[in-house]
């Protein structure tokens, strides 16, 4: 190539470089500084788009049934939880199946600091400016415990080990009667107050009457959209890097000086903040926390959430939960239409969880086969179609 | 390049003075049955371009693992930059300046060009965890100046065109640029380039050739280079080091070796067998 020699290292002071100096009008895919290139909602479309979204969500108490609001709030827990999974599994690529546990612990951390003490379980009935953080930090501690062991493991045993880690659980959460109210019986979860507010009572603002359920609702969207902001940021970072260095090859990372153990331990205890909260903030929605909820199937959607969503991608994980929340809904309405019974032992073919099970399964391996980045992928060549029409192929 | 120069010890001594920054002594190294280095010896210069030549399966690549602490040798030590590394964590060597080019390209194939680089600047970015969630402050202080470095390198090696492509589906030539690049973003103080021009045409070949060079000369870095191509070896290398089935069988200057009997025996060997 002839230009090599007009490319030696320049000993002139720093020239900026052509990222910096780049300023075309109208061309909204080039960035006039790094500074405006590392900047996240980066285009005018993006920033509409998030603030439509935003608008929509604050409404949608106004126009929705109570059990539909609780739905929406649902996919929010399932979005951090989703998103927490997907920083270890599709970016740092650590296959984890343990995520059901660490949301029980989160539940479990939430309830005892937050809930109220009966019956001979323990509930201390602290504000969730203290319980919240701390349902994020307990399994972010056991996390980092158990990091030596699960950083040693890689591909399908991790995935065994963390499985036995969801097993283990539910036996200590079935037997540990002070904490978890004991199998068959459960407890009451954290209650929702907020320095103070009761985010379950009714509020009056400007003459309207906020139901019940909504200022929950509404807290679970501002911590969802946190977390989501706090995870995007940190995927840009040098962790995130890192995490994606590791995930492609290890070897590698190791010898541009990434350390393995330090990068998954991070990954694996931050992962497990996220589900903590998802936990705790889940054991709310549902109403009451039974020991048999943190299983093996719990996990299995979580999966479901990055893999349908798509790996190592934030906004793939909050389309997974919204796919993975609103399916069973879906099927739900289904039902009347197809050979399948509302329950379990009520004869047709199958129940409607045996059918979300398989509609999950089926979809898990055809998103693998066909589209591994997941409904993010397929949004990514929807909006490439567009940005190429009418020229489009 | 302004803000990637060299330790001044390193830059300052020239070949013929300067001390060794590595000391390979008679290290050993065997998988199972088969021996893939043994009792071999050698040190490296400050600045010096140094390299090992030998038939395949000669143990060049073994010797680069046990650099980096990918090996780890059963006998003999390795000294860098003053420390013993031999039994380190490969990560913990590459902090004490230590870069790599694979032989089989090993980069990050679902992060960018950009990305691949950066990667490059991890142990140069010293910010905290809760400052990487916030993207705010010394996080984002950092982010922004390692860029510059970041694309400082990316304009050295004329690869702007394909920086925020996923370097996955980048072909051949161009990945293995990345892949120094990568190993420069480190700030090395010795840099082990394991068949850079492999594969490559005449034109490719001669652009990392001068790649090579201007490293030398600008930046001052000790380099290690494994490579099948003689002709590049004897014109840039000042000593080289001969290996047959993981032995030392020769080191000197380029013409020493070219003239060294047993070197003109394994390598008639190596074309008649
Ligand atoms: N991880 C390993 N496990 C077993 N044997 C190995 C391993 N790495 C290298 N060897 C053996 O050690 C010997 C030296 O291999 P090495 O890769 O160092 O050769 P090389 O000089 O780099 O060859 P080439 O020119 O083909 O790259 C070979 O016999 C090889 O089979
Ligand atoms: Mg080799």
């Amino acid at each position: 190539m002839s230009t090599t020699d007009t490319v030696r290292p320049d000993p002139a002071p720093a020239r900026p470089s052509r990222a910096a100096t780049r300023s075309l009008r109208g061309r909204p895919a080039l960035y006039t500084s790094y500074a405006s290139e590392l900047a996240i909602f980066n285009t005018g479309t993006k920033k509409f788009w998030v603030g439509a979204l935003v608008v929509a969500v604050l409404l949608l108490p106004f126009a929705l049934q109570r059990d539909m609001v609780a739905l929406v709030a649902t996919v929010f827990v399932f979005a951090i939880g989703g998103i927490g999974l997907n920083l270890l599994t599709g970016y740092a690529g650590q296959v984890s199946l343990g995520q059901a546990f660490f949301l029980g612990v989160g539940a479990y951390t939430a309830a005892v600091f937050g809930g109220e003490s009966s019956r001979g379980v323990i509930g201390l009935g602290w504000d969730m400016a203290i319980w919240l953080p701390l349902a994020g930090l307990v399994p972010a501690l056991i996390a980092l415990v158990l990091a030596p062991l699960a950083a040693r493991v890689r591909g399908l045993y991790l995935a065994i080990l963390t499985l036995g880690l969801v097993f283990i659980g539910e036996h200590i959460f079935k037997e540990a009667d002070a904490i978890t109210g004991g199998a068959g019986v459960g407890r009451a979860p954290a209650e929702p107050i907020f320095l103070g507010f009761n985010l379950f009572d009714r509020y009056e603002v400007f003459g309207y009457r906020i139901d019940r359920f909504t200022t929950f609702y509404y807290a679970c969207f501002v911590i969802f959209v946190v977390m989501a902001v706090l995870a995007r940021n940190l995927v840009r970072s040098r962790f995130g890097r890192s995490f994606a260095a590791v995930r492609d090859r290890d070897v590698a990372a190791e010898v541009m000086g990434v350390s393995l153990l330090r990068t998954k331990t991070i990954a694996f205890a931050i992962s497990s903040f996220y589900a903590g909260i998802a936990g705790a903030l889940l054991s709310i929605i549902i109403g009451r926390i039974s020991p048999e909820t943190w299983n093996f199937f719990l996990s299995v959607e979580f999966l479901a959430v990055i893999f349908i969503g798509g790996l190592a991608s934030i906004s793939g994980a909050i389309a997974g939960a919204v796919f993975v929340v609103m399916l069973p809904k879906l099927v739900n309405n289904l039902t009347g239409f197809l050979p399948v019974s509302s329950g379990v032992g009520q004869g047709g073919i199958l129940n409607v969880f045996e059918l979300q099970t398989i509609i999950f399964g089926l979809l898990i391996v055809l998103f693998l086969i066909l589209e591994p980045r997941g409904l993010y992928g397929l949004w990514i060549r929807v909006r490439n179609y567009f940005k190429a029409w009418p020229f489009s192929y | 390049m302004v803000e990637l120069t060299i330790p001044d010890e390193v830059a300052v001594e020239g070949v013929e003075t300067g001390r060794p920054v590595l000391e390979v002594d008679n290290i050993s190294l065997s998988f199972g049955g088969t021996t893939a280095i043994s009792d071999v010896s050698f040190d490296v210069r400050a600045g010096e371009l140094f390299a090992i030549i030998g038939p395949n399966g000669a143990g060049k690549t073994s010797i680069f693992n046990s650099i980096s602490g990918v090996y780890i040798p059963q006998q003999g030590s390795i000294t860098f930059a003053g420390e013993d590394v031999l039994g380190r964590r490969p990560e913990s060597i590459a902090r004490l300046g230590v870069a790599r080019m694979f032989q089989n390209i090993e980069l990050f194939d679902n992060l960018t060009v950009l990305d691949n680089i950066m990667l490059g600047r991890h142990n140069h970015l010293h910010y905290s965890l809760l400052s990487a969630f916030l993207f705010a402050g010394k996080a984002k202080r950092a982010e922004v100046a390692n860029r510059r470095i970041a694309e400082e390198i990316i304009d050295f090696l004329d690869i702007a065109a394909h920086r925020s492509f996923p370097v996955g589906m980048l072909p051949y030539g161009i990945k293995k640029r990345v892949e120094l690049g990568r190993a420069l973003a480190m700030q090395p103080s010795l840099l082990l380039l394991d068949e850079p021009v492999a594969g490559m045409n005449v034109e490719e070949t001669e652009d990392m050739a001068r790649f090579i060079l201007d490293i030398r000369s600008e930046l001052g870095i000790s380099m290690i280079l494994v490579e099948h191509d003689m002709g590049l070896v004897m014109d840039l290398a000042d000593r080289v080091l001969v290996l047959d089935f993981g032995h030392r069988i020769a080191l000197g200057t380029p013409a020493e070796v070219q003239a060294d009997p047993a070197v003109i025996k394994a390598y008639l060997g190596e074309e008649l067998g």
